[in-house]
């Protein structure tokens, strides 16, 4: 069976899916459909969802036009949420990629550095980051980063450690190839699987946890983002729960389709060991 | 003897642990932009030159970085966190009166969470290929899926709003001079939404790791024999599958704390819960750093408390570790 | 036969179970039909994928999901069982069928005391009160033959050998005397000697209770051992059926008697000896210790693998080392290949020590030794294509890609794969086939010496016989130069010049395969040869 086909018996991952592409879609479509910066007040604030033409989930406190902000906010979502978990790869996959193939002292140093950035809470960590290097798109990315990657680190230790003492590592090392063709060529090729499932995974989490964050009040103040929509609504909740509500729904969507589609994805890639469902 | 010799290893790690979040404390003021000193004393305090100065004092911020970083951390080995400049009080203080609320949020969240998320999952592995199985597992994704803050304020939105059932902030009704088992009960009606929330992105995931795991343990030979010598069902699932697949959801829970911590932090912002997560967005807010750092640090605290727990617990339900020493 | 041996316990009549759609073929089993009866050990043999367990499970009601029978009738104590509902045959399970598995180390709850595991039993069917389980348990496990089996019965099984929770697994079975025993390959798993040791006990405790036994192996060693009577099986069919001594003397049916005579014989070996004495490899006392590295809680502990080991290997002999799991047997084969790093000790090789090389020249020496591994499923890269597994030796000690591309080629045919293999996956190939790709790769830089780790274990018996008979040409052709690792002496004898006997981390014993088996020395030696299954009983094709 071809990947797609195994991919698509899960009928969760295709939904998923096409969620995941009509959000990528609309972070592409937005500055076409609403050119304006989301920032700009362009009617009267408080203006209820589907009361105006133009203005199909409403205004905001400030009269700024919900829909824009939920579209731009997508892009924001999906740039964060990738590029944050593309530097927990580059952390995490060296350092679990070195602890579990050399093993000794090297492991045990590496993975109490990696225990002690687990022990540390993530969120109080990534927000302690990014206040005080100041809220901006780099510092929210690199305070995700530092906080997700030792998951990585550990599943990648975990499979080359599994991996290495495997038979065709041994026979790789008998016939004289040097480490680092054996990390790079025998073993990494082998671990991609799980690799790329969490890592699909992990963008619906930095998803959240930049919401998060923007939610505090720690977005970056030039960028608008649906956690800080939500966060600004917080207090006008009983008047306006439109501003709450839309962006909520988008973080979830967009979260619970990346999961959809890592659970596909794993189906997909490690078929015997997924789950019957 | 060997859990006394146990609990004095693990906590001698945990100090060793907690020295390095001080480290960690102290770079991150370095490596701040500006002034240390009015980092220490928050954005707005910089006007105030006795203060920094004071400050400057104290952590000797003209001397070199070893003498710095020596005062700082005996500083918090005494238990002297500074003082928050906005609040004029003492962050040791500040924290300590906000901790009891926390524990008890967290502590409610967390047996909520793993009680019922522990029940869902053994019924979803139970019913794997059935609707109701389905279900339960679609239900933990969406809760998995959907932002802690959000639920918060929607449930605020539904239950206090446009329900009135339930009180939408603080920690007991002000004004009204409960005392007794009154008291109690106002605290408890207050806790509800706060620990609800903040259980359900929990429960999903114990739900799921749950079902994973008991299906796992399904599948092991000891299961096999089991059912060979004639066990009903209900019983296999409970001594065989159960006992073992709990194993690993201790270990989860243990490495969840810490996320809890992080949540209370949210969930404490939206129902105005006084504990240290309410104080930490109030720090924000007043860019007040040095609290800022203060709570992190007990936070982190916290979860090594949570940690050793977990530690122990495991011990007692797996007797190979303990045939191991 | 004892004149029990008449009343038919179990009655399969052309039973035919099902497998899931998308499975290899559409049947386990098809049209299968024996009896078992009183006082008798009925063995059901076969190789890999025969459908030899399906019968088994169904009796058991413990079938594999998606797995059913669609023909046919399994008659137990005048009951159809195919009929019977789940809870009808919850109801027989331990009380009037017990059943033993194949895997001791994972056939016990880990999480539960051995006694209260046995007390189980009794509770499943309502039988006896609390203490008195107990104390039943602790019987059992006396009749059994458990040392100290009043601390066996509080016990986990960690605690226990592999040997010693395969008698809390029989002593299970048999708790409520069950009149019909199921074993699934029950002793696959244990060494020889304790093998036997579980044999002798099966068989012992099946006279004395007049059980009938439905045994399933797939080595005709156990069957001669201890089978009264014998079905073949082979993809789902009875190919035949009868008297153990019928069948195992004059075998009628071609494949059994192919099985039989793939049988690595346990007759006295050949004659032997390599053409020349000059050493190749001369290992001057090999240490090798490992030490489990003590954490905050654990005293460090250390095994003794290799113990002062010396021996010699001419160029062009092949020299068995034979032992039980433990005896340091692996360690060596690995310290000579240098996967290892003994701790002191020489390792020549035509006179170079390589027992204390490192890194890069470790590297530029490892072309001289060369290892064929066990398991032919984790032996090759699931992502590399095969001619590029065997390309990839010569490749990095600076052999050009399409050079060494096309000697692979020439190493596939000479293992009797063809060239055209090198373009495919190893998924496409069997396990005895994926086997013949190690050797190739192992001869692909031209070692000196070449070292087979168990390299036919994880074999079916026919496609072992063959990988050895491909071994053996080889071995002629290129005047090949041996060490072969392995626990089963009948193997060893069947291609070694000599044999080294190892326990213990230590050489027992040394000599020609003639002497070893002829006459033995030591007493470990002589105890390996009497455990070897069904050494004494009458097999065809053994001359």
């Amino acid at each position: 069976m071809s990947f797609f086909a195994r991919f698509a018996q899960n009928r969760g991952a295709l939904v998923g899916l096409i969620i995941l592409l009509m959000i990528i879609a609309m972070a592409i479509l937005a500055p076409l459909l609403f050119p304006e910066s989301p920032w700009r007040m362009v009617q009267r604030p408080f203006l209820p969802p589907m009361s105006q033409d133009g203005f199909p989930l409403g205004t905001d406190t400030m009269g700024r036009n919900v829909a824009a902000g939920l579209m731009h906010g997508a892009w924001v979502s999906l740039l964060i949420g990738l590029v944050s978990t593309s530097v927990a790869l580059l952390i995490g996959v060296p350092l679990g990629a070195i602890a579990g193939y050399y093993g000794g002292l090297i492991d045990d140093i590496l993975m109490r550095f990696t225990e002690f950035f687990q022990t540390i809470p993530n969120f109080a960590l990534a927000i302690v980051l990014v206040a005080i290097m100041q809220p901006s798109v780099t510092s929210i990315v690199l305070a995700i980063a530092l906080v997700s990657w030792p998951p990585v680190a550990r599943l990648v230790r975990a499979e080359f450690m599994s991996l290495r003492h495997r038979e065709y590592v041994e026979a790789a090392r008998l016939v004289g190839q040097t480490n680092s063709t054996i990390i790079l060529r025998q073993i990494l090729p082998n671990t991609l699987s799980p690799i790329i499932v969490l890592a699909s995974l992990m963008v619906a989490t930095a998803i959240l946890l930049e919401s998060s964050l923007s939610f505090l009040g720690l977005g970056d103040p030039n960028v608008m983002s649906w956690g800080y929509m939500i966060g600004a609504a917080r207090t006008v909740i009983r008047q306006a729960w439109w501003l709450s509500f839309f962006p909520g729904v988008a973080i979830l969507l967009t979260v619970l389709a990346l999961n959809l589609v890592g659970e596909g994805l794993d189906d997909a890639l490690n078929p015997k060991l997924s789950r019957e469902r | 003897m060997l859990y006394a010799r146990l609990i004095i290893m693990r906590l001698f790690k945990a100090v060793i642990v907690l020295f390095l979040i001080v480290i960690l404390n102290f770079l991150l003021i370095q490596l701040a932009p500006g002034d240390p000193a009015a980092i220490l004393a928050g954005e707005a305090g910089a006007a105030d030159q006795e203060f920094l100065n004071q400050l400057r004092e104290r952590f000797g911020l003209d001397q070199p970085m070893y003498v710095q970083l020596w005062r700082y951390v005996s500083g918090i080995a005494m238990l002297d966190f500074g003082y928050s400049y906005r609040l004029g009080v003492p962050v040791f203080d500040l924290i300590m009166a906000r901790l009891p609320a926390t524990l008890l949020l967290t502590g409610t969240a967390f047996l909520i969470s793993l009680v019922l998320g522990i029940i869902a999952g053994s019924m979803a592995a139970a019913r794997v290929k059935k609707p109701s199985g389905s279900i339960i597992m679609a239900l933990a994704l969406v809760f998995y899926a959907t932002p802690l803050f959000w639920v918060a304020l929607m449930s605020v939105l539904v239950f206090s709003v446009y329900l009135d059932w339930l009180p939408a902030y603080g920690f007991y009704t002000v004004g009204a001079g409960y005392t007794g088992f009154a008291l109690i009960l106002d605290v408890a009606k207050h806790l509800i939404l706060p620990a609800t929330t903040l259980a359900l992105f929990f429960m999903a995931i114990y739900t799921r790791m749950t079902r994973t795991s008991m299906l796992d343990a399904a599948q092991q030979d000891y299961v096999k024999t089991a059912r060979a010598k004639g066990l009903k069902p209900g019983i296999i699932q409970r001594r065989h599958v159960l006992r073992n697949a709990l194993l690993p959801i201790i270990t989860l829970a243990g490495l969840q704390a810490g996320q809890m911590v992080g949540g209370a932090i949210l969930t404490e912002t939206v129902f105005a819960w006084p504990g240290i997560g309410r104080l930490m967005f109030e720090a924000l807010q007043q860019r007040d750093y040095n609290l800022l750092l203060g709570i992190f640090f007990f936070s982190a605290a916290l979860v090594i408390v949570f940690n050793i727990i977990t530690d122990l617990v495991y011990r007692l339900a797996d007797p190979r570790i303990k045939g191991a020493s | 036969m004892s004149d029990t041996a008449t009343e038919t316990v179990l009655s399969i009549r052309q039973l035919s179970v099902a497998l899931p759609k998308g499975a290899d073929r559409a049947l386990a089993v098809e049209d299968v039909s024996y009896d078992v009866k009183r006082g008798e050990i009925m063995c059901v043999v076969g190789e890999s994928g025969s459908g030899k367990s399906m019968a088994a499970n169904t009796v058991m009601g413990l079938l594999p999901k998606g797995v059913r029978p669609v023909q046919g009738e399994v008659i137990f104590e005048g009951q159809n069982l195919i009929t019977l509902t789940e809870k009808q045959h919850r109801a027989l399970r331990g009380l009037k069928i017990g059943m033993i598995f194949q895997e001791p180390m994972t056939a016990l709850n880990p999480l539960m005391r051995v006694g209260a595991q046995i007390a189980e039993v009794f509770e499943a069917h309502g039988k006896l009160t609390p203490k008195q389980r107990q104390a039943r348990a602790l019987e059992l496990l006396i009749e059994v033959g458990i040392p100290q089996p009043e601390k066996a019965i509080r016990a986990y099984p960690f605690e226990l050998s592999g040997g010693q929770r395969q008698r809390v697994v029989i002593a299970m079975a048999l708790a409520l005397e069950p009149v019909l025993l199921i074993a699934d390959e029950p002793t696959t798993a244990l060494d020889v000697t304790t093998q036997a040791q579980i044999l002798e006990l099966i068989r012992d405790l099946q006279r004395r209770r007049g059980m009938a036994v439905m045994f399933i192996t797939h080595d005709f060693g156990v069957v001669a051992e201890i089978a009264n009577r014998v079905c073949v099986m082979r993809h789902g069919q009875i190919v035949e059926i009868g008297e153990a001594s019928e069948v195992l003397g004059n075998p009628q049916n071609e494949y059994t008697q192919a099985l039989i005579a793939a049988i690595p014989s346990n007759a006295v070996p050949p004659h032997r000896e390599a053409n020349t004495t000059a050493p190749l490899l001369d290992i001057k006392r090999l240490n090798k210790v490992f030490r489990s590295r003590g954490g905050w809680f654990k005293a460090s502990r250390e095994v003794r693998a290799l113990d002062d080991v010396s021996l010699t290997l001419a160029r062009g002999e092949t020299v068995g080392i034979v032992g039980e799991s433990g005896s340091g047997k692996s360690t060596l084969g690995r310290c000579v290949v240098r996967l290892e790093h003994p701790d002191d000790g020489e390792l020549l090789l035509d006179g170079v020590n390589l027992s204390q090389l490192k890194g890069d020249a470790l590297r530029r020496e490892r072309h001289r030794v060369q290892m064929i591994f066990q398991d032919p499923y984790a032996s090759l890269n699931p992502r590399t294509r095969v001619g590029m597994a065997i390309a990839q030796g010569p490749i990095a000690n600076g052999t050009p890609k399409a050079q060494a591309l096309k000697q692979a080629g020439e190493l596939l045919d000479m293992v009797g794969l063809g060239a055209s293999a090198v373009e495919r996956y190893p998924h496409e190939f069997s396990g005895g086939q994926r086997q013949r790709i190690g050797i190739a790769r192992a001869l692909a830089l031209n070692p000196e010496l070449i070292v087979a780790d168990e390299a036919v274990s994880a074999l079916d018996v026919s496609i072992q016989a063959q990988v050895l008979e491909l071994l053996e040409e080889l071995k002629q052709r290129l005047s090949l130069s041996l060490l072969f690792i392995t626990h089963d002496l009948r193997v060893a004898a069947q291609i070694c010049d000599r044999i080294v006997v190892m326990q213990h981390g230590r050489i027992v014993e040394q000599g020609s395969a003639e002497q070893i088996f002829l006459h033995p020395r030591e007493a470990y030696t002589r105890s390996l040869l009497e455990a070897i299954p069904g050494r004494d009983a009458p097999v065809a094709a053994t001359a």
